[in-house]
Formats: structure tokens, sequence, C-alpha cells
């Protein structure tokens, strides 16, 4: 999933803007201090080749729902990391430019979530050890399938992060990320599948591509202890991402005590996406009474009046929410006013 | 007699996977002359063509542009000499406008801007191509990108033009309009083409490769006429050669540049 | 299938708007994408309830429109096709937020009801104002803005690339796609195995092109730098534009109009 512009806050987006900011300067300089000039084409048509790619869908298997593939891991594949972060990078500013995908302030988030999992940790601490020298055919599968999962695993946890530590939507982090886990865990396996074939069927087609395309990236197989580590090392950014949300947020540490103990209420909400989707009809109330405040409720609210600040609406006044309300109405008149005029006018013209 | 433009001397080539493209061709090429170079699909056109500019350096034999010997030392000089005009424009035209697509080569040759205009400037108008200066390439159709793809090698001045398939998936008004482009020109020109008609207009001298080897090497005339080493060649005289199936006669031709040789 | 020609279109579509004429084609590149990103901080940096703040920055939004001549139903279009995802996540807002933010009379509107218009809002001012920047400016020229203002060169080369041959392969993902439906029946053939042999092949000709493309470059000089020819010059008119923007859009997010105004009017009707 891409992040958009209008899930972030200032915060997220600017934090995020700067690591990818850091990681694109510094992708840049490796690949031109590369001097491979046959990759500036190269890349150039991959990005294109992604966006071709996308268009030839596939069915699933059993669901009759299509999918297409993402690209990132296949990219990584071709053209070693660095490369294929900044191919990573140029596709997905075409895809907020163009295709209201994302957007420019998300753009760092997005190209940090779908570039750098991907090409900086599924690809050399998983992909490579796995597959070796491309010998292998199962290896190679493996190698594609995990990095895969692992690269939009942890995608798919930093959007939850981003999302929820903007603050704009309120959805809690715990019934989100079961959403977007086992979702993402299914693409996951799906790109990994798409990934292999597409390699096995390059390497059998063409082998010197993919010897010479990971260039500049130390080839050769790593002993298992590596991959071993890498494992680890995965697991624990996504623990340390997850604990840090945890404390951030305290819905989330709440819920997850309660479960560890097994006590709290037992009608809690937010209990797998189940339970919030049970809940919703309840939930979708224009008038919830003060006393509807309890427990879960609670925290939320206390965050939102945390996160809300002195700028929001100064709490229940009703004469402000006139004036807001009369002014906004007015604003929103000049606003279509507006709109209508340009249209006559262009009309006329 | 000028000395050659072009010297091939016994010039072999194997690809990685084994394939023999060239197995010692030999050829002299002067200067001023319009050169055709036909054979099968896989007789080694390409091949050799990618030769004449430097894409490939020789493996075994010699090949000799002007004072230069094709080595990668003499590379640059070689490719401000030989102008390459690809098979898909597409591949060519890789800039987001004409002009700067045309520019590229200049720019590279690190000319001052001024300069760089003014090659820009005609070169677009020596193809007619002016008015599609700042117009994106893929907005192009399949003629005019074949003239925009020439404009941007005639921008680095080259005494040679190489062509490979330039009458390609053209309309034939947009093959017409090329036909009489290019027979203006006074360039050394080598052009690979299974278009024979397009050779009868532009090409008093043509070459029939076969499996990496000169099979013939004369006036166009002569070698359109023999029927043998044609069919050998898997080649069809020209149609306009050929017997017209309605009125039983076939035209005649005017080697237009004939008087070259 | 019909979604992804639909998409090309529309890059062609953006494209010819592009290349019209008007005084806001005509700016420089680089201070329609500073704007832009000034416009994008200050919608997102209002807290999550704003509505009636983020509702100037529409009005600003749409006057840049209006000037530029842009059919608003294409960007109205866009807004629509994109919007499903945004829905769902603002969605769950009144789901979690119960809190009552404001009162009309006895009606007590909770917060979640609130921040989901506010969400809404602000993706289709964010996402408005992207299709602006790139429909009166131009993909190539946005990036030669982006490289001025300090992108890696190399991105910038690659982003030029890829939108050249964006067209090129997305012809031949589209001629692919039809020959195989063509010859797919009841769904047979357009499974995962007969599509990683597709894009294989497609990928063995991209990586072919690349090769073609690379030697047309270097007949041509390349030695790994693009050079350009005219760099973009900043005049007068651009830089007092690009200063009044930049303060109309600060002052839009310091001031809250529509509550300055709704109390000029209430008041003089309570007078």
């Amino acid at each position: 999933m891409h992040m958009a512009d209008a899930l972030l806050s200032p915060a997220v987006g600017g934090t995020f803007w700067a690591a990818t900011a850091g990681a694109t300067a510094w992708c840049a300089k490796k690949v031109q201090r590369e001097l491979d000039d046959r990759k500036v084409p190269l890349m150039g048509v991959l990005g294109a080749f992604v966006f071709a790619a996308q268009m030839i869908n596939f069915t699933l298997p059993g669901t009759g729902s299509s999918g297409h593939i993402g690209g990132g891991m296949l990219l990584a594949i071709l053209l070693g990391p660095h490369a294929a972060f900044l191919t990573i990078a140029s596709v997905l500013v075409v895809q907020a430019l163009f295709f209201a995908d994302g957007g420019l302030l998300a753009l760092g988030c997005n190209i940090f979530n779908l570039g750098f999992f991907p090409c900086f940790l599924a690809y050399p601490l998983l992909y490579k050890p796995l597959a070796g020298s491309g010998q292998n055919h199962k290896r190679i599968v493996a190698g594609a399938l995990l990095a895969a999962i692992v690269g939009l695993q942890l995608g798919a946890v930093a959007v939850v992060a981003e999302t929820v530590l903007s603050g704009i939507s309120a959805l809690p982090l715990q019934p989100f990320l079961w959403a977007m886990l086992p979702i993402h865990l299914a693409i996951g396996l799906v790109e990994g599948v798409i990934t292999a074939t597409v390699v096995l069927f390059v390497r059998q087609a063409r082998p010197e591509i993919l010897d010479c395309a990971a260039g500049g990236w130390a080839p050769g197989a790593r002993p298992i202890a590596k991959v071993l580590t890498a494992l680890a090392v995965a697991a624990m950014l996504t623990g340390g991402v997850f604990s840090w949300f945890a404390s951030a947020l305290p819905d989330g540490l709440e819920w997850s005590i309660e479960q560890a103990s097994g006590k709290g209420e037992p009608v809690a909400p937010t209990e797998g996406i189940h339970g919030l989707f049970a809940g919703v009809q309840e939930k979708i109330a224009l008038l919830p009474g003060y006393a509807f405040r309890t427990g879960d409720q609670q925290a939320v609210g206390e965050t939102v009046a945390h996160q809300a600040g002195p700028t929001a609406w100064p709490a229940v006044d009703p004469g402000t929410s006139v004036a807001g309300l009369v002014g906004g109405g007015l604003t929103l008149l000049l606003t279509i006013g507006l709109a209508l005029l340009f249209r006559k006018r262009r009309a006329i013209a | 007699m000028s000395p050659p433009l072009i010297e091939v001397r016994d010039l072999a080539h194997a690809y990685p996977d084994g394939t023999e493209a060239l197995r010692g061709i030999s050829l002299h090429i002067r200067a001023g002359e319009a050169v055709a170079v036909v054979g099968a699909n896989g007789a080694g056109k390409s091949t050799l063509l990618l030769h004449l500019n430097g894409s490939l350096i020789p493996q075994h034999g010699t090949v000799r542009i002007a004072d230069f010997q094709v080595a990668k030392a003499a590379l640059p000089d070689i490719r401000r000499t030989v102008g390459m005009v690809f098979q898909d424009p597409d591949d060519q035209l890789f800039m987001p406008t004409v002009a700067e697509d045309v520019a590229f080569g200049p720019l590279n040759l690190k000319l001052p801007l001024a300069e760089v205009e003014r090659r820009v400037a005609s070169a677009l108008e020596q193809v007619g191509a002016a008015h599609l200066r700042d117009r994106p390439p893929y907005k192009l159709s399949g003629g005019e990108k074949r003239l925009a793809a020439i404009a941007t090698v005639l921008a680095m001045e080259p005494a040679i033009l190489v062509m490979d398939e330039p009458s390609s998936s053209l309309d034939p008004r947009a093959r017409r309009t090329l036909t009489a482009l290019l027979a203006g020109f006074g360039h050394t020109t080598i052009i690979a083409t299974h278009d024979l008609d397009l050779v009868l207009d532009l090409c008093p001298r043509t070459i029939v490769l076969r499996q990496g080897q000169v099979a013939a090497d004369g006036p166009t005339g002569e070698i359109f006429a023999d029927n043998r080493l044609l069919a050998a060649c898997h080649l069809e005289p020209p149609l306009r050669l050929q017997a017209c199936p309605v009125c039983g006669g076939g035209s005649g031709w005017l080697p237009q540049r004939g008087k070259r040789i | 299938m019909s979604a992804i020609e639909s998409a090309s279109f529309d890059l062609h579509r953006l494209d010819r708007l592009a290349a019209c004429d008007s005084a806001v084609h005509r700016l420089d590149p680089r201070v329609k994408v500073l704007i832009t990103l000034a416009f994008l901080v200050c919608v997102v940096s209002f807290d999550k309830y704003a509505i009636a703040g983020l509702l100037p920055f529409a009005l600003f939004l749409t006057l840049i429109i209006g000037l530029a001549g842009i059919p608003s139903g294409f960007i109205l279009n866009r807004l629509l096709l994109a919007a499903p995802l945004a829905l769902l996540i603002g969605l769950f807002n009144p789901v979690y937020d119960h809190q009552p933010l404001m009162r009309l009379g006895t009606l007590a509107i909770a917060g979640g009801w609130l921040s989901l218009l506010s969400l809404m809002l602000r993706f289709c001012l964010t996402v408005g104002v992207v299709l602006a920047l790139i429909a009166t400016t131009g993909f190539n020229a946005v990036c030669r803005a982006l490289e001025q203002l300090g992108m890696p060169s190399v991105l910038a080369v690659q982003l030029l690339l890829l939108y050249r041959y964006l067209f090129v392969l997305v012809e031949e993902g589209l001629r692919l796609n039809r020959a195989r439906a063509l010859r797919s029946f009841q769904g047979r053939g357009l499974g995962i195995r007969a599509c990683g042999f597709l894009l294989g092949s497609l990928l063995l000709r991209t990586l072919d092109r690349s090769q073609r493309i690379h030697l047309a470059m270097r007949c041509r000089g390349f030695d790994g730098t693009i050079r350009t020819r005219n760099p973009l010059r900043l005049n007068g008119r651009d830089v007092l534009i690009l200063a009044i923007a930049l303060a109309a859009l600060l002052a839009m997010r310091v001031f809250d109009g529509p509550l300055l105004l709704g109390r000029f009017v209430t008041g003089l009707l309570a007078s």
C-alpha cells in the first residue's frame, strides 16, 4: 500500500523525506562511482518496464481475483541494490505525479517502504545468501520468496507505523497491523513466486544478464549463519518498531497488556479485525453520548486531546462552531463560485 | 583516385555463443560513394555495420576509417567521423524533446552552446523537421521519428552515414520523403537493407553478404540482374525489375547518384 | 485492463495539458514546485479535525486550476478514481473516535466524523495540487526543476529516461496483454506461470533495448553524464509571484480565515 499525503503529519513526512533523500544521495554517488554507463539506459528502461509489467495481470489460483508484479525485488536482483533503489524511487515519483498514488510529501515514506527494505535488507541479507551463485533453481525460488515476503512485511509495518504516528487516521495500531500483515503476506507470496518465475526464465534464456547485472555487489554464497543473522536482524527490527509504537501509543500497549494477562474487558472492540467490523455498525453513531467514553475510548480520546493541542476547535463551544460553520460555508461557496466562473469563461473561450 | 575512406580487411567476428557472424570480409569504400549492403537475415549485415563505428572492435582483421584504425583508443575520432542511424528510432531518440536529442551529440563533443544551437537548427532544417523541434519523441509518427533520428546523427557532422534498415516500418509516403532526402545528401553512405527498391533509388553499388562472407560486390544493376546469385542469397529482384503480373512488363530505373561512380 | 488503458490515456492527456499556454504554465517550474511543496506542508500541518481552515486552500487551488485553464472535470475525475483508498482508511475515524467536538444546537458531532471529513479534504487538496503541478508544468520540466533544486542528477536522468520509455514499453505491455487475452479461454493461460513467461520475454526485450540505447548513446559521444543545454533562468516576475504565493499560503495557514469571516458575519447578524 502506498502512503498518501492526506494521512501524513509533517513531522513523519519530513523525517522520512530526510531519510530517503540521504539514501538517494548515497545511492546516486555509489552508482556514479561504479562508472558503468550501461546502467544509465538500463535503469531507465527497467523503470518503464515495471509499469509495463504491472499491466500484465494474472489470475490468482482459487480466488478468481487478479494481481500483478510490484517489481521491487526483481529490480534489486537485476540491478543490484543501489541502482535498484534509484529506479524504484523514480517509479514512485512517476506514480505520485501522474497516478495520484501516494503524493509528494508521502514520497519519502513510500520510497523508504518500497525501496529501502527490499534493496538494503531483503536483497543482501536474504536473497543473496539463499540464492547464492544462482546455479540452483530451488535456492533462487526460496530466496525470491523469502526476500519478497520479508521486504513487503517490513514495508507494511512501516506504513502502519507512519500512519499511526501521524495520527490523522484514528486507526489504532493493533487492528491496522492485523489487517495489513496478512494481506501483505499474501501479496509477498505472489510477488515472490512471480519474481522467481521471471528470474528463472531469464536465467534459462540469457544467463549472462544476471551475472553482469548485479555487478558491484560481492557475489558468491554466504554461509547459513549469515542468513540466520539476517533473519534475526529483520525480526529485531520488526520487534523494535512494534514495541516503539506500543510505548508511543497507550491504546496499543494497553491492548497487548490485556492480551498478555488475559484480563481486561471482554468486549474490547479492538479484538482483531473481526471484532473491529462487528463493532462498526454500533459505533457509527452521529450522537454518541458522553457516557460512551469508557476504557479504550478514553485512551483514544486522551491521545486525541493531546494531539489536537491548542489550535484545535476549542472543545465544544457552540459559538465558535457556528462561526466556523458560517465562515466555512461562505469560503466553500466562494470556491464553487470561482470554479463555475472559470468554467463559464472556458466555455466562452 | 583518392585513397579509400573505409577499408575493411579480412574481418571476422564470432559472438560469445559461438555464432560466426563474419568470416573474412574485405572491402573498400571511397569518399562520396553510396553503397548498399544486402543479404538474408543473419548474413552478417548488422555485425559489419557495428564494426564501422567501433561499436564492435575487430577480433580478427582490421577496419580503417579515414586515418584511424578501429580500436579502443581511436573511438572518439571514429564516432565523430561515422554517424550511425539505428533501425528502431525509439532506441535513438532517448531525450525528452527532439531538439534536446539532436543536441545530445554536439553537447558531448563539448562544443560551445552557440555552435550547438546552430547545429541543432541546421540538422533539423536538413531533414525538414524544424517544426518538430520541441515535440517529445513519443508523439511523432514513424516517418517523423526516422527524420529526427537522422537529424541527431547529422548534428554530429559526420563524413560517413551508416544506416540500418532506414525504410523499415515506414508508410509509402514517408518512405518517398526519406528516399528524396537521402538522395540529396553528399555523405559517403552505407545502407544495410532488405528494401532493394530503395537500393535501386540510392545506391549505385551493392555488396551482397552471405553467411558472413562477401558473395558479390559490384554495380547494383548487374547484381540485381543476376537471378541465380540473388536466389542463392535468399533475395529477390526489386519489384520494379520484376515482370508486372498485370501488364507483363518491368519498368526501367535510373540510379540517381550513378554519375558518382 | 480498461483501467490500465485509461491510465495510459491519462498520461497523454496530462502531457497535452502541460503543452497548453497560460500565465501559470509560463511560470518557472521551480517556482511551481516550491509553491506546491509549501501548499502541501501547510495542508498536512493542520490538526486532524481542521475543516474550515482547509477551505481557503481549496479556494487557492481552484484559482490556480482556473487560471491555468485545466478542465476541472479532469481533476475531479482523477480524484474520484484515487479516493476509495483514502476513504477506506478514513472511515475508521468515526469508528474509533466518538469524542464530541462540535455542537450545533442540541446536535453533537463526534470527532471521528470531523476528522474523516478533514482527511478527505486533505486528500483532495494534496492530490489536486500535484495534478495541477504536472498538468501545468509537464514531467520533464518538473524533473529539471527538481534537479536544480538539488535532486541528484543520476536520479533526474533516470526519471527522464523512464518517462521517455514509459510510452514505448506500456505500448508493448498492452500488445502482449491483448495477444494473450485473445488466446486465453475460461481463465486458462492467465495464471502466474504464463504471466511469468510473458514478463520474462518482455524483460529480455527490454534488456536488449537498453543495450541498443546504450549503443546509440555511445555513438554520439556519451561518457556517463547527460548534458543539457539551457538551464532555467528565474526572472523578476517569477520571484515576485513566488513571494506572493508563499505569503498567501502562510497567511492562510496562520489565520483561520473562515472563522474570522464567520465571526464577522454572525456578529453583523447578531447586532
